[in-house]
């Protein structure tokens, strides 16, 4: 009798001190992580508060291509692979657009240029967004999840070829039209640019906020989200819905790319790739399909980078700057799969 | 098959030998692989007209069949992970990338310091450095590549399979960087940066040439020898492929592909069948990997690119996931196509019709368009296997109860699993 309730025992020691072993490690990976920014912030307060600029800046465009993958799995379960490479599309598409308007120097005409080229180049991100989904994806709807996760990757390798032929295979340099300059508070040096950035972003997101939680088709696609089923007997039509949520994910990622490509000033054709997998690893850090989660995990994981890249001490560096953005993608896995604010889904059966 | 009713008794045939039909795809394979040896050896001999010579040498050159051996292996490997066990895995070319650098350590002069020879063949030239034994190094290669898929496996393989398409990509974004940088890890060269490893060893075998065939270590030339040693790699993943298909692990796997839910409740250990599959699937990624060094002659950080697994994933789809023959033809046309088909067919185009255009640039499109239109309208691959064609097309549970009579129309596969099946590839009812 006791040889069988000890054996009946024994899985759950094992998965008692498994729970163990995964607090103790991720605790202890947290705190080398915090002893880490201590020790530099310590030692060169300055840089790692310009390194932590830099960083919030890029983590900002994180955060809106970002929403776009949450968008999208939030409402079919779908990693939407080809969204890096809308972003990257909506790079090439408003800097051949601004210079082809004639926008290249930085005063009235070119903001007000730049006003009307964000918006061109959201509509354009989705429209293709809305036109992969209604090519690809919808007919994929009911199959099993490889069927669609294979297709996205190859519409990503489609949306490539397009930049290919569109931007050429090398990088290009672009000039750029928001406010040049900076200015310094003790000894942390501020673009201009940086405030444009955070505005564009900061309108758009209380613009989809209000979308998501106010408006009727905010309503219907939450709806969606939770049941299709039901969804669809309340008299929702889900496919429009579907497509709505397409549409929002494209605009975000067509603002990031006209954002992107005037900050940084490059255009390349396989920036969408990398710059997808960040972001992606930023919606997953704050749980996948949650919108808040998705803009502080962008936030979170522009910041490591940017810190990562820029910090003196025991940083791996710039040259490492993939690997760290995986390597916190591949332990979060590990450790908190749900990310930060996500909530634990089972595998529906 | 397993699954098939009782094979009804036949009478014997007469007159004429026959064979079962599970041997018809290695015979044909076996056939078409001599009938490619024996071709090359006359024309290595010169014992065959020019025209045919020079056609050969265009459409079909010995180096362009020896690497789409090479994506044979690594196919095979990835139709492991994917086609039988239902693992997507996006990362596969980490795999490769270690085999090719297991050759460049322990096969080459780039541990100078070391003066190590286990059966090795050093290259001219080359003081120092670890040489090891091309068929030793394919064992470590495969051993290391077996360890690391375990050891990315353990922690992720819980998770829901999306993620775990993520984590593996990560992970085959990391090691190909880890060996880009690998120059300086705290002071120590471990890869020599993006310079790469080489020249790796030349491999021992028979040379065959014009002048006579004798035993020695081959040139950069000597496609025919290298093609014998890749045919006997291929073969010998092929084998443990299809044998490990029929066993108790193989069925395991499929049980995992097609239901884990179900699978599991019938005692098939998750954790431990997903970690073979692993484990087994990088074995044959490492395997690739050390032949590939060897092809070239070197390993270069540069050549793991996403884009790799992204080819194989498309092997394995375009072929038809799980069936290793289906797989094998994928990987040696897509192969082929990319190496010398595509580039070839743009030359011709551009001669014949007068324009300029560039046909390799336009690969993207094609692999992308393939997976896509693939998954579209013919998800189970150009050679099914009759059991993945059923899963594919088969609605999920939940669909079927929430959608009632409208299924009927949408698919009309499921009447034949209703009515018990039909008679599928395998052809052993009447």
């Amino acid at each position: 009798m006791t040889s069988t309730a000890s054996a009946l025992r024994a899985p759950q020691m094992a998965l008692r001190v498994r729970t163990v072993l995964v607090w103790v490690a991720g605790t202890a990976i947290l705190a080398l992580m915090a002893l880490w920014l201590i020790i530099n912030f310590v030692h060169a307060p300055a840089q790692f508060f310009q390194s932590a600029v830099y960083g919030l800046r890029n983590g900002v465009l994180y955060a809106l291509i970002a929403l776009g993958y949450t968008l999208v799995y939030g409402i079919i379960e779908l990693i939407n692979f080809a969204h890096g490479d809308l972003f990257m599309l909506g790079t090439v598409f408003s800097a051949f657009t601004l210079t082809g308007l004639g926008l290249t120097v930085p005063n009235l005409t070119g903001w007000l240029g730049f006003a009307l080229v964000l918006v061109l180049a959201m509509i354009f991100c989705a429209s293709i967004n809305v036109t992969i989904e209604f090519l690809a994806y919808r007919r994929l709807r009911r199959a099993p999840k490889l069927a669609p996760l294979i297709t996205a990757v190859g519409m990503s390798f489609v949306l490539q070829f397009i930049g290919q032929q569109w931007n050429g295979s090398t990088p290009r340099l672009w000039p750029s039209i928001l406010p040049r300059g900076h200015f310094t508070i003790g000894g942390v040096t501020i673009d201009h640019n940086v405030f444009v950035v955070i505005a564009v972003t900061g309108g758009l997101l209380a613009l989809m906020t209000w979308i998501v939680a106010k408006t009727r088709a905010g309503k219907a696609m939450r709806a969606t989200a939770q049941d299709q089923d039901a969804a669809r007997l309340m008299g929702i039509n889900v496919n429009r819905i579907i497509s709505f949520t397409f549409a929002m994910g494209g605009a975000l990622a067509g603002a990031a790319g006209i954002l992107y490509q005037q900050t940084v000033g490059t255009t390349r054709y396989n920036a969408g790739f990398q710059l997808g997998l960040i972001a992606f690893t930023a919606a997953v850090l704050g749980g996948i399909g949650n919108l808040t989660g998705a803009v502080l995990g962008g936030l979170l994981i522009g910041l490591i980078q940017g810190l990562n890249d820029g910090l003196p001490l025991y940083a791996p560096g710039q040259a490492w700057s993939q690997s760290v953005v995986f390597a916190i993608l591949i332990m979060l896995m590990v450790f908190k799969p749900t990310g930060l604010l996500g909530q634990t889904v089972g595998e529906k059966v | 098959m397993s699954f098939a009713e009782p094979v009804p008794t036949e009478g014997k045939p007469r007159g004429r030998l026959r064979l079962p039909g599970r041997f018809t795809w290695p015979l044909f394979f076996l056939v078409l692989a001599i009938a490619i040896f024996i071709f090359y050896y006359l024309l290595t001999m010169g014992y065959l007209d020019p025209s045919v010579r020079s056609f050969a040498l265009k459409w079909f050159p010995l180096v362009s069949i020896n690497e789409a051996l090479v994506w044979v292996m690594a196919a095979l490997g990835l139709n492991i992970v994917v086609g039988y066990a239902g693992l997507l895995d996006l990362g596969f070319v980490a795999f490769w990338a270690i085999g090719g650098y297991v050759a460049g350590w322990i096969m080459s002069g780039f541990f100078d310091k070391a003066n190590v020879n286990i059966l090795g063949n050093p290259a001219r030239f080359i003081t120092g450095g670890i040489h090891v034994n091309f068929w030793i190094v394919v064992i470590a290669g495969a051993a290391l590549c077996a360890f690391f898929g375990v050891l990315i496996g353990a922690p992720t393989l819980r998770l829901r399979s999306d993620y775990l398409a993520l984590v593996t990509l990560g992970f085959g974004e990391i090691i190909p960087q880890v060996f880009h940088n690998g120059d300086n890890v705290y002071g120590v060269n471990i890869s020599n940066g993006t310079k790469g490893i080489s020249p790796i060893d030349p491999v021992q075998g028979l040379s065959i040439s014009p002048q006579g065939i004798k035993f020695g270590s081959l040139g950069p030339f000597d496609h025919l020898s290298r093609y014998l040693i890749f045919l006997v790699l291929t073969l010998l993943i092929l084998f443990m492929s299809l044998r490990l298909r029929e066993g108790r692990l193989g069925r395991a796997w499929l049980a995992i592909r097609e239901d884990e839910l179900a699978a599991s409740a019938m005692g098939v250990p998750l954790m431990r069948t997903k970690l073979a599959a692993y484990g087994i699937g990088a074995v044959a990624g490492g395997v690739a990997g050390v032949a590939f060094a060897s092809h070239v002659s070197g390993v270069l950080p540069d050549r793991f690119q996403f884009a790799i697994s992204i080819t194989l994933l498309a092997m394995v789809v375009l072929g038809g996931m799980g069936n290793v023959w289906g797989v094998m033809l994928g990987a040696l046309l897509l192969a082929w196509f990319n190496s010398t088909g595509l580039p070839e067919l743009g030359t011709t185009f551009n001669s014949t019709f007068g324009t300029h255009i560039n046909f390799p640039s336009y690969s993207f499109l094609i692999f992308g368009g393939a997976l896509v239109l693939m998954m579209l309208f013919r998800r189970e691959g150009f050679l099914p296997e009759s059991r993945t064609r059923l899963v594919l097309r088969e609605p999920e549970r939940t669909d079927v109860e929430a959608l009632g009579s409208d299924m009927e129309e949408q698919a009309p596969e499921l009447d034949v699993m209703t009515t018990g099946g039909k008679s599928g590839d395998e052809g052993v009812r009447p």
